[in-house]
């Protein structure tokens, strides 16, 4: 069928593929803004100016990139272990109950000691609601994809209950629960900034973003520097050959999915603890499957999931100004343009490689005469 | 007498939210019994019912407002077909692909033509699929219980619902009396096994693809083009997964396909006549309690506790020729 070419070098494989397959997908979301009667390229200007143009905008950027970073690390860690957890929005939708009740409910802690043990409280839950999906996978031999789907809407449902009919402040019309202590806040640079003279506009910009980047080189360190990553990659690589290896498949499917549980409640920290300060309905508005797209984009690796956060950060916060703009570019263009590489960075991520090796191979073996 | 009718009111609406299931579960059914699993009919719904309701609003007819649909999710289809056999994707991601980009594009297009927010407008009745009533519905009704049953039942459906009903036995008899059925479970269980009997995997697997895409189709303009009459953005509301949950319920088979979309469907109605009623004895249920329920049931049973389902053996497994 094929004839054997010769294995793209590594700089091929690790650059110049996957830039292919993300160029496709904006290229093709250019295609779809040019369709319904837009200058793509102008798009492009208000995206980048909206998102980058100056503090304000930065700070949301950056503010969307902390949430993504954790759920695309969540997606990520899961794929080294090679299970996919599209579970991470439901995850993450507990985790803010963990936050919440500890906000609510733990407020004699001295001090800001609140706010960690609310943090610590939204990786638990999180954890905990990707354990049963996890332990179902790995005891019961039940597929996670189908269970971690399934646990999404069992966990919207859970939530509106509980924001519905047992959170929910007497007497007033929204489904919230009452506003957290100034001690379970994760504090926003602003306020930081502040009293060191540096003005910074006011934005939901806060600390959660350092605790998703030490979170990124922890995920690194383990991955690749522990014995415990060893043997997710090993899983992930060969479940079979792991077993010879005296590793348990059962026993780090389990493990791999509460660290991508804990690392979903990064989600409820950026928006729960660090922004709204009280637990609201759908607060995980699809970030949980942005990290599908994140995690393929950024290969899994730490450094390249920080990158893929940024962009759609980029996306999501230009996109609000676009669609300001131009109201034919609603919001869902950011959802076209995350199925997009979804599709070409993930599903069809090979599908450039035979044309570039050829292309590569014609330049090696016949040199211009 | 009251409660009789009550029950009948419930078991209707029961049917008219179980027809979308029943199709699009069918459709899951011929894709993975073929081996390419699909978790991408909830997008592929959203794009029937988007294209059968654009395509129904722009000409005024529902029949070339279904034939719009089904050519859109075939096209959905084929994409994940051509991913998942040729391009040997992980089939999950593919199915993730397809239901991001239909749940954003058909809201962008809705909007950028209609500008109502991704809706479009309200379909006359003659651009709708409307209720048939059959023969003697009228004359019949006032007979006790069995009149109220044809009426009310099986009678005063639309011609899709009849076509999903009937889809069942066809189904059944093409999968299990047919050759060409035959082959194609086959392909879902052992690949490697057809390919030497010299039948072509990918033609098979691309068969059941587009089978496929005809029928989660229909589930689609039956959303938009029979239970509403619009296009609204993110309608389908997770059917398709409940779609996807029935079929692992059903155990991949056709007659408890329709049995379980047909209980799923009856819960929804339950629920939404429970809303706020209090029961003697339980007091309120919670909506959401009935709600999550075919989700809960289908991890039950998943777990192993009520029967083992197993999938298709080769699903979601790429088929390589040369080994």
């Amino acid at each position: 069928m094929s004839s054997p070419l010769k294995p793209l070098p590594a700089w091929a494989d690790v650059a110049l593929i996957p830039l292919i397959n993300v160029a496709a997908a904006f290229v093709i979301s250019g295609f779809v803004v040019l369709a319904i009667g837009e200058n793509p390229l102008e798009a492009v200007q208000i995206l980048i100016t909206g998102a980058l143009g100056d503090l304000e905008g930065i700070g949301f950027t950056l503010y969307y990139a902390t949430s993504f970073i954790f759920t695309g690390l969540a997606v990520a860690i899961c794929f080294h272990a090679g299970l996919f957890n599209i579970g991470v929005e439901g995850q993450a939708y507990l985790a803010g109950l963990g936050a919440a009740l500890a906000a609510l409910y733990l407020g004699f802690l001295p001090g800001y000691s609140l706010v960690v043990v609310a943090i610590a409280a939204a990786a638990l839950f999180g954890a905990a609601f990707a354990a049963i999906p996890g332990y179902l996978q790995a005891k019961r031999d039940s597929h996670i994809v189908i269970t971690t789907i399934m646990f999404n809407y069992i966990a919207s449902a859970l939530m509106g209950y509980l924001l519905v009919d047992v959170l929910r402040v007497p007497g007033q019309m929204n489904a919230e629960t009452p506003g957290f202590s100034k001690y379970a806040a994760v504090p926003q640079f602003h306020e930081l900034l502040a009293p060191l003279g540096i003005q910074w506009p006011v934005t939901p910009f806060n600390l959660s973003f350092l605790l998703a980047l030490a979170a990124a080189l922890a995920v690194w360190l383990l991955i690749w520097r522990t014995r415990l990553g060893y043997e997710i990659r090993t899983v992930g690589a060969n479940a079979t050959a792991a077993i010879y290896g005296g590793i348990s498949p059962a026993g780090i499917t389990i493990i791999t999915t509460l660290l991508s549980g804990a690392l979903a409640g990064g989600l409820a920290v950026n928006v729960i603890l660090g922004q709204e300060h009280r637990l609201i309905l759908e607060f995980t508005g699809g970030f949980g499957f942005v990290g599908i797209a994140v995690a393929l984009m950024g290969r899994a690796h730490p450094v390249g999931i920080i990158l893929a956060a940024i962009l759609f950060g980029v996306l999501y916060q230009g996109g609000d100004e676009l669609a300001f703009d131009k109201p034919k570019i609603s919001r869902d263009m950011i959802v076209v343009i995350q199925g997009l590489v979804v599709l070409f960075a993930g599903a069809l991520e090979h599908m450039f490689r035979r044309p570039v090796a050829v292309l590569l191979a014609r330049r090696t073996t016949q040199p211009p005469i | 007498m009251e409660l009789f009718d009550t029950f009948i009111q419930i078991f209707g609406s029961g049917i008219r939210l179980g027809v979308p299931l029943i199709l699009a579960c069918l459709a899951g059914l011929w894709s993975e019994r073929s081996g390419v699993v699909d978790i991408g009919l909830e997008g592929k719904m959203l794009t029937g019912a988007f294209a059968g309701a654009a395509f129904a609003t722009l000409t005024g007819s529902a029949w070339i407002g279904l034939l719009a649909g089904v050519a859109a999710t075939v096209v959905a289809s084929l994409i994940h077909g051509y991913a998942s056999i040729d391009q040997r994707a992980n089939q999950i991601v593919s199915g993730t692909a397809i239901n991001m980009v239909a749940d954003g594009l058909t809201a962008l297009i809705g909007n950028a033509i209609w500008s109502q927010g991704g809706r479009t407008p309200q379909l006359p009745d003659t651009a709708l699929f409307n209720a048939i009533t059959l023969p003697f519905a009228e004359s019949f009704g006032p007979v006790p219980i069995v009149g109220s049953i044809y009426r009310h039942l099986i009678s005063g459906h639309d011609i899709v619902t009849y076509a999903a009903f009937a889809l069942v036995p066809l189904t059944y008899w093409a999968l299990y009396r047919t050759r060409f059925g035959l082959r194609l479970r086959a392909v879902g269980e052992n690949p490697a096994a057809v390919d030497t009997a010299g039948i072509s995997v990918r033609g098979l697997r691309y068969g059941a693809v587009i089978i496929c895409g005809v029928l989660v189709g229909l589930s689609g303009v039956y959303l938009s083009l029979a239970q509403a009459a619009f296009f609204q953005p993110h309608m389908s509301a997770g059917k398709g997964f409940i779609a996807l949950a029935a079929l692992v319920f059903a155990k991949w088979r056709p007659w408890p396909a329709l049995a379980t979309c047909l209980l799923f469907g009856f819960l929804d109605a339950l629920a939404t006549r429970l809303q706020g009623v209090e029961l003697p004895a339980i007091g309120a249920i919670p909506v959401q309690a009935i709600q999550s329920l075919p989700y809960i049931l289908t991890v039950v049973l998943l777990a192993g506790f009520i029967g083992k389902a197993i999938p298709p053996r080769a699903s979601g497994i790429p088929y390589v020729k040369e080994r």
